[in-house]
């Protein structure tokens, strides 16, 4: 029991600290790593409260992929760290007492009015996972279709907002390519035929007359 | 023994540090992106608590589905950003003015 708690406290330290270090670093490629710390810090917590499918989820979606997309957009961009940092300590004050006093009400509030004691702790048969996916696929499947539409829609969003056209780019719509016909390229122009001269240019009398020329004067 | 109020104190505390941190870092939008991040953290940790203490799995159906909302708005997010800064180079909450706001 007290095992539980030692791990508990350990992990809402890392968590809190990197919290801290988070807010508070001049690098904001460091302040995502301190943020996968937090991620990873509060799955073990929650790996601790029973919920081992959602905290093992954290890590791989959150961890994987969500910081591994901010981490590139910080790196891509190039930005001027100093501009961005003026006013910080100008708003310290004022953002350690609102923190402080909002942190003041909610563990007054948290302590006085809400006791309640752990249950029992669930034998090694006990799949979380499976009891989630019991309920999930059930009971909740119309809400896990919108999730779905909606990863789609952010999908097709964020593509849509980040693609442009290049002007530099010579590439050729394969559209336009297949529907080009010979009519829209192949102009004939009525002439009247013309005599045949003697050949000044010596040798090259039938080479001169281009294929194109051919059917063009009949 | 751990309590509901340990997890409900920590959740409170990351919530209050991640404020701290948005009125800290007004100017970079990518720390207050993080900063959301983080304070969603924090409320499914809440979630996360209460499902465990009442013995209900509806919790946890609900931080599955706030984390899916949450992977999509930092999608979102972040392309908005890479857009903003294509347009005008910078990503200074106090240059995004065109609106007169």
């Amino acid at each position: 029991m007290t095992f539980e708690l030692l791990l508990f406290y350990l992990f809402s330290a890392i968590l809190l600290g990197g919290a801290l270090a988070m807010i508070s670093v001049r690098n904001p490629v460091h302040a995502a790593l301190f943020l996968v710390l937090c991620f990873i810090a509060a799955a073990a917590l929650w790996i601790l409260a029973e919920a081992e499918f959602l905290g093992l989820l954290l890590v791989v979606v959150y961890v994987g992929a969500v910081m591994v997309l901010f981490l590139f957009v910080v790196m891509m961009l190039d930005i001027n760290l100093a501009k961005l940092r003026e006013g910080f300590t100008e708003y310290l004050p004022v953002g350690i007492v609102v923190a402080l006093a909002m942190a003041t009400v909610l563990v007054l509030v948290i302590t006085r009015y809400i006791t309640m004691e752990a249950p029992e702790r669930a034998g090694p048969e006990y799949s979380n996972t499976e009891a989630l996916g019991a309920i999930l696929y059930t009971e909740y499947v119309y809400p896990f279709e919108i999730a779905a539409v909606i990863l789609l829609v952010a999908i097709i969003a964020a593509i849509s907002l980040t693609m442009r056209k290049r002007p530099d780019n010579k590439s050729i719509d394969p559209g336009k390519q297949m529907a080009v016909s010979r009519e829209g390229r192949v102009r004939m122009v009525p002439m009247a035929s013309e005599k045949k001269k003697a050949p000044r240019r010596g040798g090259q009398g039938p080479a001169s007359t281009t294929d194109g020329n051919d059917d063009s004067n009949k | 023994m751990i309590t509901l109020e340990h997890y409900l104190v920590l959740a409170a505390l990351l919530f209050s540090i991640s404020v701290a941190g948005i009125f800290l870092n007004r100017k970079n939008v990518i720390v207050l992106l993080m900063c959301i991040e983080l304070m969603m953290l924090s409320v499914n940790i809440n979630f996360i608590a209460f499902s465990f203490f009442l013995q209900d799995l509806a919790g946890q159906v609900f931080v599955f589905f706030i984390l899916t909302v949450a992977a999509a708005e930092a999608a979102i997010g972040l392309a908005i950003l890479v857009l903003l800064f294509r347009n005008r180079g910078t990503i200074n909450v106090q240059d995004m003015d065109a609106m007169k706001g």
